[in-house]
């Protein structure tokens, strides 16, 4: 799971209101290197929720020194850019789960991947 | 001269084949090999899944040298060994590099090449499905020899219905006839002879142990070549009490059990042991025998009383060579209904289906989650090339859109336009896992819930999903769910299997492939069968139906039971709720030769297919939406929906 994929990834147990972000308890993370592509970082820029994207870059030891606030011009902002597309697209939580903020239920993550099914009485 | 030429040019040739074998682990397996020596050398074409067991690799290496540790992969075509010392190591190479290691009647040419280290993966527990117990020397040598001259092989004739099924192992039954045709006995007809007497002693120690209550009152003795075995399936329920035991005699094997959620767990029976089946292992997980002529089993010294083979313990194994086995697997036939429901809820094969959500979802788990699962690698071997008017919405996609795919399958749509950022979710861990592998952002979740934030995606898509749902109120849930994910203005594209094949005088491809492909004969290769020959798939596993291939479901509004028939694969439909046979296909090829032993296992999955107007229809329900278009493409009925602004 790549950190683009958490910020859009959200809890839905049955009763809960605010099930995002997911926290991350990662016991294993890669880092791929993936080309870099400028524009397309920033067209992904404006679809995320921000602060979700630092907390998560935080909690896996890979903000780097990106800020709390977005830069305004950051289309133009190579460097920064270069750091999101880090964050973004490059670490991947291997093993581990993620947390719903709210009711506490953890989702597994095997191999890379999420395993968001709920059991018959959460849904 | 001459013989001075003529060696080198043979070195130059072990050196061309070491060369490439470096290349071929590098490519495939990552393993980098270094000119440095260094007490690790990969041994390439020296592994178990070249059929060269770690006896006989064991001896050559340990001719040069004090062995730290070999370890040999499961399935793979090579082994890592570490000598004692660096010099140890060296010697191996001069002396191994190129030369033919002898393994019982084959043979293969060894490469060896230095690594940094070896990677020793720990040992994977795996834990025995649930209601499972192998008592080792459950009988002894003495009782096993008068077992098996009890049995008259030579009885059998051509007017026997169960051996004239079974083209591949020879098979005798006591008590009761167990038939191919339907998975079942005729209860109401035992055999004129009982069990036979040599095995009363055994069973009284059986109720003596406890592993039963009841004496068993049918048999079936099966009679395994090497090379033989017994595709995976489920007794049928209602045939069978809940205990099943079974008796390895002449010689051991390594039995399958897989659960449907893709868990697999390979437990070796030994020689004269008792196999006894309980609970979720008789009811919910299949067991099988894969043919081959050898297996791979952890060594003798290992001191754990039940052995599993576990794919990580790479130090621990070991080929066997498969002889002439001998089972005797005791049931009782069950004369009341079953009573799995209190073991494993919704797995009976009978299941008659009453009307509210919960057991909806019931009869989705059933007859579509658990069949995925079982047929996922099979599947995804079928599902390579994406619809055309499919790719042409994803192209028509802007770049740097979101795309949920809900119900992604294998993923054959994720990476159409890598302009866009996709993600996909499908109910079936094993499928997801395929798409996983191939690199694709995925997650396992359900249609009706995904777990992906309101207004997130500029697109979704949904292809081959809803008709999956089998109530109306479900279906339009499916499409409601997918128009939350979508942005104002955002798209989803929905395609569904329509009940009219043919359109506008056009048969629809489905229809038009039933000549020359009767099913999907895509074979899917698979490692672990390159050396298998014989053919024993011969019996139609009926894991998810019940005997008269029906089941009632009772639609939540209408008090009247309909009934599900089973379709005719690359017919018309006759009705629009229906199961749909999936004939799998195991791993190897089926030879030309063998045509006559096509009977596969066949699970069936549950469709609604949807007639003209109603896709368009159940989306004119939703609110803050539009059907922006619609179509019929190759027998499905598509829309395009519009979230509204």
């Amino acid at each position: 799971m790549k950190l683009l994929t958490h910020n859009m990834l959200t809890s839905h147990v049955k009763g809960v209101t605010k099930g995002y972000p997911l926290l991350i308890k990662a016991t294993e993370v890669k880092f791929n290197e993936v080309e870099f592509n400028p524009e397309f970082i920033s067209r992904m820029i404006p679809k995320l929720e921000w602060s979700a994207l630092i907390h998560a870059a935080q909690e896996l030891g890979h903000r780097q020194d990106l800020p709390d606030d977005l830069l305004p011009d950051y289309d133009k902002n190579e460097e920064f850019l270069k750091k999101v597309h880090k964050a973004l697209l490059e670490v991947e939580v291997m093993e581990g789960c993620l947390k719903c903020p709210e009711s506490g239920r953890e989702f597994p993550i095997s191999r890379g991947i999420p395993n968001m099914l709920l059991n018959e009485d959460e849904v | 001269m001459e013989l001075l030429s003529r060696k080198s040019k043979d070195e130059k040739k072990v050196l061309r084949k070491q060369i490439k074998a470096s290349h071929t682990l590098l490519k495939h397996e990552g393993i980098h090999t270094t000119s440095k020596p260094t007490k690790h050398l990969v041994v390439a074409n020296g592994g178990l899944g070249n059929g060269v067991s770690r006896e006989h690799l064991s001896a050559a290496l340990g001719e040069m040298g004090e062995l730290e540790v070999l370890v040999m992969p499961a399935h793979k075509p090579y082994a890592f060994v570490t000598y004692s010392s660096d010099e140890n190591a060296l010697k191996a190479h001069v002396n191994l590099n190129g030369h033919k290691l002898q393994c019982g009647e084959s043979s293969v040419t060894l490469y060896l090449g230095f690594v940094e280290s070896v990677k020793c993966l720990e040992e994977e527990t795996v834990s025995l499905p649930e209601g499972l117990t192998v008592v080792n020397d459950f009988v002894s040598p003495e009782e096993e020899a008068q077992l098996l001259a009890s049995i008259d092989w030579s009885s059998i004739c051509d007017q026997d219905t169960a051996q004239k099924a079974l083209k591949h192992r020879k098979v005798k039954h006591y008590g009761y006839e167990f038939q191919y045709d339907n998975n079942n006995v005729d209860k109401d007809k035992p055999l004129p002879a009982g069990l036979p007497k040599e095995c009363m002693p055994l069973l009284e120690r059986c109720m003596k142990h406890g592993y039963i209550s009841v004496m068993p009152d049918q048999l079936t003795v099966n009679q395994y070549e090497s090379g033989q075995g017994i595709p995976p399936h489920v007794d049928t329920h209602s045939a069978f009490e809940d205990t099943i035991m079974s008796l390895s005699l002449g010689a051991q094997t390594v039995m399958e059990f897989r659960h449907p959620d893709g868990r697999l767990v390979a437990v070796v029976l030994p020689l004269r042991s008792l196999l006894v089946m309980k609970g979720e292992s008789r009811y919910l997980w299949t067991h099988g025998i894969t043919p081959r002529k050898f297996d791979m089993v952890p060594t003798a010294d290992s001191d754990c009383p039940i052995r599993t083979v576990s794919n990580l313990a790479q130090n621990k194994l070991t080929l066997n060579k498969r002889d002439t086995r001998t089972s005797f697997t005791f049931r009782k036939i069950r004369h009341e209904s079953c009573n799995c429901g209190k073991i494993v809820p919704s797995q009976h094969d009978s299941a008659s289906l009453p009307g509210c959500q919960a057991d909806a979802a019931h009869l989705e788990q059933q007859y579509v989650h658990q069949v995925y699962d079982a047929i996922a690698s099979h599947f995804s071997s079928t599902r390579h090339s994406p619809w055309p008017r499919v790719c042409d919405f994803l192209c028509s996609l802007p770049p740097g859109s979101v795309l949920a795919d809900v119900g992604c399958g294998n993923g054959k749509y994720l990476g159409v336009n890598p302009q866009v950022v996709a993600m996909g979710c499908d109910r079936s861990s094993a499928l997801i896992r395929i798409c996983a592998e191939r690199g694709f952002q995925v997650f396992v979740s359900d249609a009706l819930s995904v777990p992906l934030r309101t207004a997130s995606c500029d697109a979704c898509i949904s292809i081959a999903v809803i008709h999956h749902f089998s109530t109306r109120e479900r279906r339009l849930d499916a499409i409601k769910e997918l128009v939350r994910l979508l942005k104002p203005g955002g798209q989803a594209l929905i395609y569904v299997w329509a009940f009219e094949q043919e359109y506008n005088k056009q048969k629809s491809k489905y229809l038009k492939d039933s000549k020359e492909n009767q099913r999907p004969e895509v074979s899917i290769s698979s490692k672990q069968q390159s050396s298998v020959s014989g053919h024993s798939s011969v019996q139609t596993i009926r894991l998810f139906e019940d005997n008269e291939n029906e089941l009632y479901m009772v639609s939540p509004k209408q008090v009247t039971q309909v009934k599900l028939s089973v379709h005719t694969n690359r017919t018309a439909f006759n009705t629009q709720d229906l199961l749909v046979p999936w004939h799998l296909k195991d791993g190897k090829r089926m030879k030309i030769s063998n045509t006559e032993n096509s009977s596969t296992p066949v699970f069936h999955r549950y469709y609604h297919v949807f007639q003209k107007g109603e896709l368009e229809q159940l989306c004119g329900q939703v609110a803050g939406v539009k059907v922006q278009s619609s179509y019929h493409d190759q027998g499905n009925w598509c829309v395009i929906l519009q979230k509204d602004l």
